[in-house]
């Protein structure tokens, strides 16, 4: 083969290479969606407070959503059985006091996770079916049964984020990972 | 030119109590002397050609099952502690009675906290929104059409060997201990293709998982692990993956907690720093032994247990066993199994059955030779980052016995004089 024609023929694969590189397609098959497509599923609520919808509730109004749609999980006053205990337990997490009883007051660090648990999750037979009102009432009742908000506190987006829960520093990062 | 071995090769101890060499694994020798397998005398009754080698068997079937004959080979579980919420809780996978890495789809452990959804495929979507530059949707069809990629990973819960927590040993099997544990080929599109699509912004530093299921579960994880080996599973052991396990999408974080792998998956927000889910607060973070608790979990880290001889499978009077089991670590490849016949005081290497793949389960094999004396058999695992499986007075030295979860010390039977396994500790 002379010099010309491997010339040639390294032109024209050069020349089909380039050919596929521009036909072949990235695949990329997502669809584009805008903010209020999304609306209904972005329900997930950070510890700062951030996608806390509008609305309110107090203690009292909770004291009524807990005994329709609560109680029969967890108890009069959310004192737990057959389901998870929701209210006590402070103090026990300390090394001597016996079996630790991990409750909202008495383990969660942010009482923002109740108000996206419960609006996702509760009650159990009908997940989703609270209003936000609902929700934000039904947060004040537990909060206030484990003493950390008072009795005419008014659960809503400014206020959730600010409680101060008891076991807020009882976390660290597990040291080993990553690596 | 044929290597031929002397018959009757003597059988060579390697640790305490009756623990042999591995050659007997890795060459064909033939075990005499100490282990000796009797081959003399003649049948009580001569073999005789059985009924169904007379008679044409079954026709074909659609989709096949275990010969009824296996009808014991099932997943078990513990009733709800409320029978009015059954689909809280765990089925867990029979380790003594299966073999080898892979478990059967129908046999994977279960974990769910609101139920199995019966989810449509055709109108399933999935979501990625966030910090990036253009939020995208992804019907099923659509994601079928990424290229895939394979890969064979362990899932085990965190809860897994739970029991071991307790200050007393309890009578309970290796499924009833550690049968939160499973390990399937899975087959999807890697998550970084389509975070990359979406484009995902500098700031961003974790991910959000959330499921379809009436729970809505959702865990935050590292972006990191999304742009690393983080798979969006499509298919598990060559099907398209089981409603239990997460049909018709799941995500995969190979070699971290079960419940981080989200299944049913719908959703996914990238964001800066994690939500706080209930599921990475008040559940799935460990109580040490003074106030506080380690959060954010992660890997699995290394582990190993004996499914054979355990609980269930009497041993039938002195003479050799195959002790074998399964050993993983959430950071990478087994390196080395020891087993002990001695409670821990001798140990000596198993083989590691081929073959063997980081983040997933490691099939291990030791040849023993029961003297029908007592015995307490234990395994160790080694993984490719040095880290060795820690005894039980290790483990509870570190973080004490209030964690529930991610409990991965060294795990005992004892083996009694009729033969019988018992979960101890050692």
């Amino acid at each position: 083969m002379c010099l010309l024609d491997r010339f040639a023929v390294g032109s024209a694969i050069l020349l089909a290479a380039t050919a596929f590189a521009m036909a072949a397609d990235e695949p990329k098959f997502g669809r584009p969606v805008t903010q209020q497509d999304i609306a209904a599923w972005d329900i997930s609520i950070g510890p700062d407070g951030a996608g806390l919808p509008p609305g309110k509730g107090t203690v009292a109004q909770g004291e009524t959503v807990y005994a329709a749609k609560c109680q029969a999980c967890h108890g009069e006053k959310a004192a737990g059985r057959p389901n998870d205990r929701l209210v006590g337990g402070m103090g026990s997490l300390a090394p001597d006091k016996g079996p630790p009883v991990k409750t909202v007051g008495s383990y969660w660090p942010y009482a923002t996770t109740l108000f996206d648990y419960v609006r996702r999750a509760m009650p159990w037979d009908r997940p989703k079916s609270l209003s936000d009102e609902e929700v934000y009432a039904v947060a004040a009742y537990i909060l206030y049964l484990n003493g950390v908000i008072g009795q005419d506190d008014v659960i809503d987006a400014q206020s959730l984020p600010k409680v101060k829960m008891p076991n807020r520093e009882g976390f660290t990062p597990f040291p080993r990972w990553p690596r | 030119m044929t290597k031929r071995r002397k018959r009757g090769l003597e059988a060579e101890p390697a640790a305490g109590n009756g623990i042999l060499s591995r050659r007997i694994f890795l060459e064909r020798a033939l075990i005499g002397g100490a282990a000796g397998v009797t081959a003399t005398g003649a049948l009580a009754e001569p073999l005789a050609v059985a009924p169904w080698s007379k008679t044409p068997g079954a026709p074909f079937n659609a989709y096949g099952t275990p010969s009824h004959f296996e009808s014991k080979v099932v997943r078990t579980w513990a009733a709800p502690a409320n029978p009015a919420t059954p689909g809280v809780g765990s089925s867990r996978t029979p380790h003594h009675l299966l073999d080898g890495m892979i478990t059967p789809s129908g046999l994977h452990y279960e974990r769910s906290h609101s139920g199995v959804p019966d989810i449509d495929p055709d109108q399933h979507r999935l979501l990625i929104h966030g910090l990036v530059r253009q939020p995208l949707v992804f019907t099923l069809e659509d994601l079928s059409r990424y290229p895939r990629t394979s890969r064979i990973a362990f899932l085990e819960c965190a809860g897994n060997s739970g029991a071991l927590y307790n200050a007393q040993a309890q009578p309970l099997d290796v499924q009833a201990i550690h049968g939160l544990l499973s390990c399937s080929d899975w087959t999807g599109v890697k998550l970084s293709t389509l975070l990359d699509e979406a484009g995902v912004d500098p700031r961003a530093k974790w991910v959000l998982a959330e499921g379809a299921d009436a729970s809505g579960m959702s865990r935050s994880f590292p972006l990191a692990k999304a742009m690393d080996d983080a798979l969006i599973c499509l298919y598990q052991n060559g099907e398209r993956v089981r409603p239990s396990n997460g049909y018709p999408v799941r995500l995969l974080l190979p070699g971290f907690e079960g419940n981080m792998n989200v299944k049913w998956l719908r959703r996914l927000k990238v964001i800066e720093a994690p939500i706080m889910t209930k599921d990475e607060t008040s559940k799935y973070t460990i109580l040490l032994k003074e106030e506080k608790a380690w959060q954010f979990v992660f890997p699995i880290e290394v582990k190993s247990i004996i499914t054979h001889p355990s609980p269930g499978l009497t041993l039938k009077g002195p003479g050799f066993y195959e002790i074998s089991g399964l050993a993983w670590s959430g950071n990478g490849r087994i390196r080395q199994v020891e087993v002990s016949a001695d409670g821990g005081k001798s140990f000596a290497p198993a083989v590691l059955q081929e073959p063997v793949l980081p983040k997933a389960l490691t099939r291990f094999r030791a040849a023993w030779q029961w003297n029908g004396g007592p015995a307490v058999l234990q395994s160790r695992a080694t993984d490719d980052a040095g880290m060795v499986q820690p005894s039980r007075a290790q483990f509870v030295a570190e973080r004490g016995l209030r964690g529930n979860y991610h409990y991965n010390a060294i795990a005992s039977w004892q083996i009694e004089a009729s033969g019988e396994a018992k979960n101890v500790f050692a």
